[in-house]
């Protein structure tokens, strides 16, 4: 369930009468307006994750980028092993 | 619980269809609801053996020359979309179904069925823009004929086309040919025409540059056949996408079509509004792209051949035929794992979930 | 794309599924929550990669498999009153109620649209003053916050053409449901990452707590999933139950407090029927007593509808994971994604759907 996509805020706007908070946001290439209500301290250039036209949360990119570095690092020590597991599991499966 | 049937032929439903005594959206969308209705109403009442092979051009002999015909219905909405509109869409669509059957494309009829109230500038800009891409194709509209429906009646505009070429002799491309060994080629990026006309739709706007890919490819597909003449079969993967016209040829031709994900050329954007929507590439249509099953000695230097064309400079090997699975087109993932592509049953739907 | 790419990386995947297999030592009852997660896990095929004591069980995490047959019925009548324009969400459309589907509704006239936002139905409704435009709010808290913003901001603009049929639930009295069943097999939970995104992750410690269950709360991406079941099996070796987070880059512990306070403006607690697993108290989302006039429930006079599904539709111990879609007699023969019995095969997300769409060739073996 909840299909959220990250996307790159490009700008940022407050709609005019009902001051609700909007920017266009991209996603790998194409761009669509997205309701930025519920992340007051998203600034261009961010991420935000967007389900059904509205952001729900800000990217943690310092996090992010913490994380993914320990995964890195397990990949990197995987591919030095020969590749084998695929195969083998292949032909259990025919 | 009873074994898990092994191909898609055993898999047919023991009661009929869910009563579905109205026609509806899904069954003009290219899947599963088509093939039936198809396979349930129209080829029991036509049947004959041209029709039979169920390609996208029939091929009938006619005093020892072999004549190609195709006809197609265009109800695209809306009309005029970014890289294209209803009348060049017509003329492309009618003369790719004519080339993927190796034929050269000729003549073309159009049918326009207009809608009480259409502007008359629209009608003129569509046919103004049929004329163009029917001259840029080197085909000729020799005949046509115009009806009026009432107002609320239809979307503006349908256009019907029939078109008719010759195909050489020698040339035998079916999508019943398809055999273990063979290699799978794509033209380039799909999904670039659906997503075109999706990002213009009510209720799913957004911001993009995608402009639909429609094009007429026959002069492509005679460099290909000039190269070479074992291919056993060309679809050009409309509604439906990659996934229903594959699925066809695995089924006509008994065999598995074993994709390898990370392949299949897709573009930035296609991507994105994939993603955003919840939608698989794989099923969105594509107007200026094709497939070709080739033997496996051909395909490097077919591929070469095809990206020095316009129009296939993103051409790729994207699989192979097997006969593990007969019927069924499978996916090998970017994890090493596989899994189904399977016919959709109607019009894929944007999800949230 | 950033920050999904990455996370389909094989090498990486290779590795995580390799720490798994040399830490695991006996079988583990594994459930994702979310239809999202194991759309992921069927098309990835993260199932076939891991060891084999390690057991996957879907969730009932599929707001449109759980949202009652009455809703469907009701939006159906409602989408065929000539002056209602019913605007959803695209999953809906195929769900069957008890005699059709929006989309057969359609077909036979209703003015049925999709809208990929909530927003969108409001548009429809500001164009269309002579329409009734009711929207379909189905979600999990994942989708509370937008279904709330669009009613509130209906309320603000005095629009009186525009009604919410709503069909909120929430995830941790689902997980609590399940746990005091006592059929349960699950011993650790794929926690859901958007809803936690939303909601934040401490509900989640009275169900440890009550339970002695772990839950990992993961992303939707294969590496997010394949780190969460390592990060499960490393407490399940040892003993241990606690509620981390895997999806650190989208969800904090206290969640999206401006979600959080839209939603309890607009939505009240209140007790709520799950198709295939029956009512579940205070597990679902109604509109307060100030927004009446925009519920659909409250505002159209609706005859009361009740429902059951075909016998023969096993939704209910799908949903519960303690069957899988294989298990099913009418799995891929009377039950097909055109022929559907139950939602979990007309939901893209639902796991009878993802197991036929992409598994069946397997079912046997």
């Amino acid at each position: 369930m909840c299909l959220a996509v990250p996307g790159m805020v490009l700008n940022i706007n407050i709609e005019e009468g009902n001051g609700l908070r909007s920017g266009r946001v991209q996603f790998g290439g194409i761009t669509r307006q997205v309701n930025l209500n519920f992340v007051p301290d998203a600034l261009p250039g961010d991420y935000v994750m967007v389900h059904v036209g509205f952001a729900i949360s800000r990217v943690d990119a310092a996090e992010a980028r913490r994380t993914y570095q320990l995964l890195e690092e397990m990949g990197a020590l995987e591919s030095e092993l020969p590749p084998d597991d695929a195969v083998a599991a292949d032909e259990g499966h025919r | 619980m009873a074994e898990g049937p092994k191909s898609i032929a055993d898999m047919t439903c023991p009661t009929p269809l869910r009563a579905t005594d109205t026609i509806l959206l899904g069954h003009g969308s290219g899947g599963k609801l088509s093939a039936d209705l198809v396979r349930a109403l129209f080829l029991p009442a036509f049947w004959n053996p041209a029709l039979s092979r169920l390609d996208d051009q029939a091929v009938v002999n006619v005093n020892g020359l072999r004549i190609a015909i195709t006809t197609d219905s265009f109800v695209v909405k809306p009309l005029f979309f970014p890289g294209g509109d209803i009348g060049s869409l017509a003329v492309h669509g009618t003369v790719n179904d004519l080339a993927v059957g190796g034929a050269q494309p000729l003549f073309l009829s159009a049918a326009f069925i207009i809608e009480e109230g259409l502007s008359r500038d629209v009608l003129r800009r569509v046919v103004e823009s049929l004329r163009k891409a029917a001259d840029s194709a080197g085909v000729q509209v020799v005949t046509g004929d115009t009806k009026v429906v009432e107002n609320g009646s239809g979307d503006g505009l349908f256009i019907t086309t029939t078109g008719i070429g010759l195909v050489p002799d020698g040339l035998e491309m079916s999508a019943n040919r398809a055999r273990p060994g063979d290699k799978v080629l794509l033209s380039g990026s799909i999904g670039d025409h659906g997503i075109a006309i999706l990002a213009q739709r009510e209720g799913l706007e957004f911001e993009s540059a995608i402009r639909s890919d429609s094009a007429a490819l026959h002069t492509l597909v005679g460099e290909m056949l000039q190269v070479t003449r074992e291919i056993r079969c060309m679809r050009d993967p409309t509604r439906g996408g990659l996934s229903s016209a594959l699925n066809e040829i695995a089924a006509q031709s008994r065999v598995t079509i074993e994709l390898i994900e990370r392949a299949i050329p897709i573009r930035e954007e296609v991507k994105g509004a994939c993603e955003l929507l919840g939608l698989d590439p794989l099923y969105v249509a594509n107007e200026g792209k094709l497939i070709a099953i080739v033997a496996a000695s051909a395909a490097e230097n077919l591929v070469a051949t095809m990206r020095r064309h316009r129009l296939g400079n993103q051409a790729a090997i994207i699989g192979t035929v097997t006969d593990t699975n007969p019927g069924l087109v499978v996916m090998r993932t970017p994890l090493g794992t596989t899994r189904i592509v399977d016919m959709l049953a109607g019009d894929q739907l944007p999800r949230i979930c | 794309m950033k920050y999904i790419d990455e996370y389909r990386d094989e090498r990486i995947a290779r590795a995580l599924v390799a720490e798994i297999h040399s830490l695991v030592t006996r079988p583990w009852v594994l459930m994702e929550i979310c239809g999202g997660q194991t759309h992921t896990i069927m098309r990835y095929g993260l199932d076939e990669l891991l060891p084999s004591p390690i057991e996957l069980v879907h969730g009932p995490g599929c707001p449109v498999c759980v949202t009652p047959l009455e809703t469907i019925d009701r939006a159906i009548m409602l989408a065929l009153r000539s002056e209602v324009t019913l605007v959803s969400y695209g999953d809906m459309l195929r769900v069957p109620g008890s005699n059709s589907d929006l989309l057969r509704a359609k077909a036979q006239g209703a003015d049925v649209r999709i809208a990929y936002s909530p927003l969108q139905a409001l548009k429809i409704a500001r164009a269309n003053p002579e329409r009734k435009v009711v929207f379909l709010a189905i979600g999990f808290e994942t989708t509370a916050p937008a279904n709330a913003l669009a009613v509130w901001q209906a309320k603000r603009e005095g629009l009186n053409n525009f009604f919410m049929l709503v069909s909120q639930v929430l995830v941790p009295p689902a997980i609590r449901a399940l746990m005091t069943s006592r059929q349960n097999r699950v011993q650790g939970f794929i926690g859901p990452g958007h809803v936690c995104a939303v909601m934040g992750y401490l509900e989640y410690e009275a169900l440890v707590r009550d339970f002695s269950v772990p839950i990992v709360v993961a992303g939707f991406e294969p590496i997010d999933l394949l780190e969460a079941v390592l990060m499960l099996v490393k407490q399940l070796e040892k003993g241990e139950a606690r509620v981390e987070n895997q999806y650190a880059r989208s969800v904090s512990c206290l969640g999206n407090l401006p979600a959080q306070q839209v939603m309890k403006d607009v939505f009240e607690v209140a007790d709520q029927k799950w198709r295939g697993i029956g009512p579940i108290p205070r597990s679902g989302l109604r509109l307060r007593q100030e927004y009446a006039a925009y519920d659909a429930n409250r505002s159209f006079d609706l005859e009361s509808v009740s429902a059951d599904e075909p016998a023969e539709c096993m939704s209910a111990p799908v949903l519960q994971g303690l069957k899988k879609p294989s298990d099913c007699p009418a799995f891929a023969m009377r039950c097909t994604p055109e022929n559907p019995l139950g939602a979990l095969m007309v939901s893209p997300e639902g796991a009878c759907a993802a197991y036929y769409r992409y598994r069946r060739h397997a079912a046997a073996g």
